[in-house]
């Protein structure tokens, strides 16, 4: 039986409390704004004797994956945190971790690459590890980035994948606001994730075995078909565990969250935090008899094209909504309009697509700049023409 | 009371007004409401101007926005007044709650409110300076506000404070801030 | 050792080595140009180069020197440039110099025998 706690926690301290009840082998890590938070919290639970984890306070985030690789290669359960700048550091030893295949769970608090320096929110770079070999989700709010970390120990580590996992959270949004979370009781959680048994390890001495050995035009080819297939297996685990999550807490995860999407018309696609905002607004728009609903995606790598096209089959206009760019781009558009329009044309789908850059940078989201897209959808909808195919909410024009 | 009360704090960098807007928000957890407390992080250091944020109300709260029409308005260092417009957006009905020796009367003069808003003052830096002997007023604002908002219940956040400064600090310590906490309560002056 | 010309169905994950010293497997002797040839009747069985050779390729068996393992020594040289005895006429070479001497890969024909 699960017994919970309602607290108020930042999103971040949300991450660390998780991580606590995780209580990884290893954790290596750099400190930088925003995750600072879960890090220090983390360290002061080890200095407290709370978790049995050695902790290795590194030099770099270059560094603290690459601690987190051997630790992983080592058979370890292993965690890490960074954010921006950090996670750009990180960027060799990324698509290392995940070419080992070594289920690394990492927490990005997602913030603004320099230059020019800014330590506020956007997507820029998880976005920019988007194609690293990571799973990536995306959480709302404080407690569904406790709940997909917890979850993410269970999808890395799982058989068919044995891939990293970041787990995203809005850098002072959701990563500094202090909000209702309902954390669970340690041996709950303890359970769930269960003990992870490497099939390979380093410390195995009965079973030699030799990591990111030399692999040539002759065998690398095959073991990155390897890991696409790994990530084809992911969407099918990710939703198994998210199941069985909420039959444990109460609380279920699927690949996206669809609100009002049952009979709508127009549709909003959004990652985490500015969902809220989102869904407060089309709240009130259905109130007013517009149609239109929200698909907040949780899921982003392994992207779910086919379920993406689906639910959105009955819908006429679709809006995209970016928090990065993807410079040089389609018209500059944003990495998730992009692949939502890959997905929809490949399916043959014909509903028009518009796209809205937005927040860079911490550039606020107001309800009136949500209220501005679904007042041009539904015009696309009516005329069946897109006037501006990348559109900037916010800026100052 | 309305659903959703949305509250902007005004202080100084490095004065507690992020810990005080927590604070408020763990008191509403207590009366088993929903809440959201954030700071605007700029590139700010001790003593520079900054907010922060907090939200109460009876639902789940899934705005993820700043807060530019607040009901309540609380503005921790007087000498603020004159620095930055404490009352930017503040809905017509909304209320301001000032820390000062001067009366709401003269507040509401200098910054010219119409009457539909509310003024409170109270002098939190005074009561923090001879209950707590430290020039530490964020958290006593708390106590003003429950008293002009009723937004959440005195005895819990009493019971709050209490639990939260006793697991830290000597039970004298944890007295002169409950103590604090009520006079300021019990001290606020309307007009 | 993995199978040959794996499918990546078949492959190991990751390219990880499950089997050790299977480089043993591999015979980097085809990449000889100069061979070390041994004079046994004068070598003092030191072993600096067995200390020395960076492949393993000295055969030591009771302490004392037996053979090269030209399946794995790649000519470096390394043993004959730190074999400190001297020798005035080399039992293969016939020349002056040390207990090891380098020659041309394909001049030697009595493999065997060194």
């Amino acid at each position: 039986m699960v017994v919970s706690t309602k607290m108020a926690l930042e999103g971040a301290h949300a991450s660390a409390q998780a991580m606590r009840q995780i209580n990884p082998d290893v954790v290596a890590a750099y400190p930088i704004t925003p995750q600072t938070a879960i890090v220090q919290t983390f360290s002061q639970y080890v200095a407290d004797g709370e978790v049995d984890t050695e902790f290795i306070a590194v030099e770099s985030e270059h560094a603290a994956m690459s601690a987190c690789i051997g630790a992983a290669a080592a058979g370890g359960r292993v965690m890490t945190a960074t954010a921006a700048n950090g996670l750009a550091l990180m960027w060799e030893e990324l698509y290392i971790a995940a070419s080992l295949r070594l289920p690394i769970v990492m927490s990005v608090v997602n913030r603004a690459l320099s230059a020019p320096l800014n330590i506020h929110c956007d997507h820029s770079d998880s976005m920019g590890a988007r194609d690293a070999g990571w799973i990536q989700l995306y959480s709302e709010t404080g407690q569904e980035a406790y709940d997909n970390t917890i979850q993410a120990v269970r999808i890395a580590e799982h058989p068919d994948l044995l891939l990293p996992v970041m787990v995203m959270q809005d850098g002072f949004i959701t990563g500094h606001a202090v909000e209702l979370v309902e954390v669970a009781d340690d041996a709950s959680v303890k359970e769930f994730i269960g003990t992870y048994t490497p099939k390979y390890s380093l410390l195995d001495i009965d079973h030699p075995v030799t990591f990111g050995a030399w692999d040539l035009w002759d065998y690398y080819f095959e073991h990155k078909r390897q890991q696409t297939d790994a990530m084809s297996k992911a969407m099918k685990v990710i939703v198994d565990v998210g199941k069985e999550f909420g039959q444990v807490f109460g609380r279920t995860y699927g690949i996206f969250d669809a609100y009002a999407m049952d009979d709508a018309e127009l549709a909003i696609i959004v990652l985490s935090s500015t969902a809220g905002t989102a869904r407060t607004v089309i709240r009130e728009l259905r109130k007013k008899g517009l149609k239109i609903g929200l698909l907040k995606l949780r899921v982003f790598r392994p992207f779910p094209a086919q379920e993406l096209v689906a639910a959105l089959k009955d819908v006429k206009a679709v809006a995209v909504l970016d928090r990065s760019i993807s410079f040089g781009a389609m018209e500059g558009a944003g990495p998730l309009f992009l692949e939502v329009c890959a997905a929809l044309f490949a399916a043959g789908a014909t509903q028009k697509v518009v796209n809205y850059i937005y927040g860079l940078g911490g550039r606020d989201v107001l309800p009136e700049y949500i209220e501005r897209v679904a007042s041009d959808l539904q015009e696309i909808a009516d005329t069946g023409k897109v006037k501006s195919l990348v559109n900037y909410l916010g800026l100052r024009e | 009371m309305a659903k959703l009360t949305e509250i902007r704090w005004h202080g100084r960098a490095g004065q507690g007004i992020v810990t005080a807007s927590e604070l408020l928000a763990e008191a509403a957890l207590k009366d088993d409401k929903y809440f959201q407390a954030f700071p605007e992080y700029g590139p700010e250091r001790m003593g520079a101007p900054i907010k922060a944020y907090t939200r109460i109300s009876d639902e789940p709260i899934e705005l993820h926005c700043h807060i530019l029409n607040p009901e309540v308005v609380v503005v921790v260092n007087p000498n603020l007044l004159g620095v930055v417009d404490v009352t930017e957006g503040l809905a017509e009905d909304g209320v301001l709650i000032v820390n000062t020796s001067e009366t709401p009367q003269q507040i509401r003069a200098r910054l010219g409110l119409k009457n539909n808003k509310k003024v409170f003052t109270v002098d939190a830096t005074r009561i923090a300076l001879e209950t707590i002997k430290r020039d530490i007023p964020a958290t006593l604002m708390l106590g003003a506000i429950i008293r002009a908002t009723g937004l959440v219940s005195l005895d819990k956040t009493l019971h709050l404070v209490q639990e939260k400064l006793g697991a830290k600090l000597r039970a004298e310590v944890v007295e002169n801030n409950l103590k604090a906490l009520r006079r300021a309560y019990e001290e606020v002056k309307e007009g | 050792m993995a199978k040959e010309n794996a499918t990546w169905r078949e492959a190991n994950i990751a390219g990880l080595v499950l089997e050790p010293g299977c480089t043993a497997e591999y015979n980097t002797g085809t990449w000889r140009v100069l061979r070390p040839v041994h004079d046994m009747s004068k070598c003092t069985h030191c072993l600096i180069c067995w200390v020395y050779c960076p492949d393993s390729a000295i055969v030591v068996e009771n302490g004392r020197w037996v053979r090269f393992d030209y399946d794995h020594c790649k000519g470096c040289g390394i043993c004959a440039n730190e074999c400190p005895v001297k020798v005035d006429a080399h039992e293969y070479t016939g020349k002056a110099g040390k207990v090891i001497q380098m020659v041309e890969e394909k001049s030697w024909e009595k493999e065997e025998k060194c």
